[in-house]
């Protein structure tokens, strides 16, 4: 099964759900409506006991609700048997999901053998995801107990153990939180590249809104109570955060990270430089308009070229580098792609 | 240590004091030397490797019952709170009775024989392979658990494929004290009925001959730690992922 025949994502729809724990006054999750599009991240972010990790088990069943629905491709959850309907969902939590006791392909082999597949199956496919999680080399990191493996290749074993049985759609409860910061935004950069080569429906809850800006295609903010506070894209929340409380959670340097979502080369327009005298800054074109401004300012100039490996693509000035980080958010694909691409600048060059 | 040895030997007669020596030369005539090896050697047949043979039968036995009830009443401990205090009280009782009066106190009811020794032995093994095993049952974070039933295990799926098998280690702990605790106490059995390496050690102290004391005795002690080694293998054989350092 090469990643191209992967089952793609599923639609998931929240139909007005509440869940009340029993003695407890407020809600868990208060009366949400959210429709999350097939094959889209959609990060859960807001402060503990914001409902975010309740609404990510109502979906697997993990919680009942205690009032409405939840839809997957239609179906709603209660109508499917739990224990099937969890087979059929990837899950990731942090690192103390992988079992200590099973060697690394024994962890990813979990859901296919609770499913019944024959083992030669089982062997292929275990070897082709440590291939596509970047585990080389893939025969002698089958055989390895997850305390011989780094923090971060054990992120990546819980993965691919989530991806195992081909699920549509996947669970992910704050899987990169135990990591240190370079090996987490490294473990991001990859969980990317593997979506976009699997492209799954995708439910990953945070605490860290940098992470749900990177991550997201949609960022779901809840407050406190379990209410949905803001359901946007990553750029719309910069841009146009609803209420005090989603803008002190996206802080005061949101126009910074709206800046950072975006490429020098999308940004910048083909013209000769205004100055042709002075010697102007360069960034290549993978480079966010974040690191731009800060060359910018850093070199005094008010204009920057941005050069290609073929010569120059074109130039930025500082009013224009202002102009993107007030401009109302753009809709569409083209944000998600753009944001996709700042993300992930190595794989982001190639088309999607 | 020689000089007594020496002052000794010249002592009265050659031919054996007890027929229990059998064939005997002038080390085991002397009552007081500290240890003949030939006695070993002439003996081994018909007194010490019986016993060897009795004795680990007698732990095995033992150890092995044991280990079913623990096991049994363990698993269902760790789902019924109210079990698992029960049975820690019971089993903690039966550990601070003093072994031979336990023996005593079982024979009008079982007899002079096997039953009630194994019944004695069997006991003293359930305090600690419930405990640990109960222990190792509980050392499955709830969030491994948590896991698992998110993958789509059922809840006896999750019990046995990650709680039991999470407990191997203790279980296998449990396994080594209360084997060297069989081997030790099966020796005290000797006094219900003449079995094991008991028999030869209580004939000793009979007898004062200290080379069948230490030979029986080191027999016990040898036993001990060569059942101990071979469960420490087996531990490392069905355990890999134990003691595996990060890289």
């Amino acid at each position: 099964m090469s990643p191209a025949d992967t089952a793609r994502g599923v639609d998931i729809e929240f139909v007005h759900v509440t869940k009340r724990f029993p003695g407890q006054q407020r809600p868990a999750v208060s009366d949400l409506c959210l429709r999350i599009e097939a094959g889209q991240i959609c990060c859960l972010v807001g402060p503990s006991g914001g409902g975010k990790t309740t609404t990510m088990k109502l979906v697997n069943r993990l919680v009942e609700p205690t009032e409405g629905d939840i839809l997957i491709g239609g179906r709603s959850v209660r109508t499917l048997n739990p224990v099937e309907l969890r087979r059929g969902i990837g899950y990731v939590i942090q690192e103390t999901g992988l079992f200590p006791h099973m060697t690394v392909a024994e962890n990813i082999a979990v859901v296919p053998r609770l499913l019944g597949w024959p083992k030669a199956q089982i062997r292929q496919r275990t070897l082709e995801l440590l291939d596509l999680v970047n585990l080389a080399p893939a025969a002698a990191m089958a055989k390895r107990y997850p305390a011989q493996l780094s923090g971060g290749q054990r992120q990546r074993v819980g993965l691919a153990r989530a991806l195992a049985a081909d699920p549509p759609l996947m669970l992910m409860d704050e899987p990169f939180g135990a990591l240190d910061h370079i090996t987490r935004s490294r473990v991001q950069d990859e969980f990317l590249r593997v979506h976009r080569a699997v492209g799954k429906t995708v439910i990953f809850v945070t605490h860290d809104i940098d992470e749900a800006i990177k991550m997201g295609d949609r960022i779901a903010v809840f407050g406190e109570g379990g209410v949905l506070a803001q359901y946007a894209a990553p750029d719309d929340l910069l841009a146009s955060p609803a209420g005090s409380f989603v803008a002190d959670l996206v802080g005061a340097d949101r126009s910074l990270k709206r800046l950072a979502l975006r490429t020098a080369g999308s940004a910048a327009k083909k013209r000769e430089p205004a100055d042709a005298r002075r010697r102007l800054p360069e960034v290549a074109p993978e480079t966010s308009l974040r690191v731009a401004l800060s060359v910018l300012l850093a070199s005094g100039a008010t204009e920057i070229v941005v050069r290609g490996g073929d010569g120059p693509v074109g130039t930025i000035t500082l009013d224009e580098l202002r102009a993107a980080a007030e401009a109302p958010a753009e809709d569409g694909p083209s944000a998600a792609a753009e944001h996709a691409a700042a993300a992930v600048p190595e794989v982001g060059a190639e088309p999607r | 240590m020689s000089a007594p040895l020496t002052v000794l030997a010249g002592g009265p007669g050659g031919g054996p004091v007890i027929p229990q020596f059998g064939s005997s030369n002038g080390c085991v005539a002397n009552t007081s030397a500290l240890f003949c090896p030939d006695w070993v050697t002439s003996n081994w047949g018909s007194v010490l490797e019986p016993a060897l043979l009795q004795h680990i039968e007698l732990s095995l036995i033992a150890v092995g019952i044991g280990l079913v009830i623990a096991l049994a009443a363990a698993v269902l401990a760790f789902h019924n709170g109210w079990f698992s205090r029960g049975f820690t009280g019971i089993a903690a009782i039966w550990y601070t009775i003093p072994s031979l009066a336990f023996f005593e106190l079982f024979v009008p009811v079982t007899g002079l024989g096997t039953l009630t020794i194994e019944i004695g032995l069997v006991g003293y093994t359930l305090l600690v392979l419930f405990r640990n095993t109960l222990e190792g049952l509980r050392s499955a974070s709830p969030d491994m658990i948590s896991a698992a039933t998110g993958m789509g295990m059922t809840p006896w799926q999750a019990f046995f494929r990650v709680n039991v098998q999470l407990a191997v280690p203790a279980i296998v702990a449990g396994i080594r004290v209360a084997t060297v605790t069989t081997i030790s106490l099966a020796t005290i059995a000797a006094y219900i009925s003449p079995l094991g390496l008991g028999k030869p050690i209580l004939q000793a102290i009979q007898d004062s001959f200290n080379t069948e004391l230490i030979a029986a005795g080191g027999l016990t002690i040898l036993l001990a730690l060569v059942a101990d080694g071979l469960l420490v293998l087996a531990e490392r054989a069905i355990t890999p992922w134990q003691r595996l350092g990060r890289r």
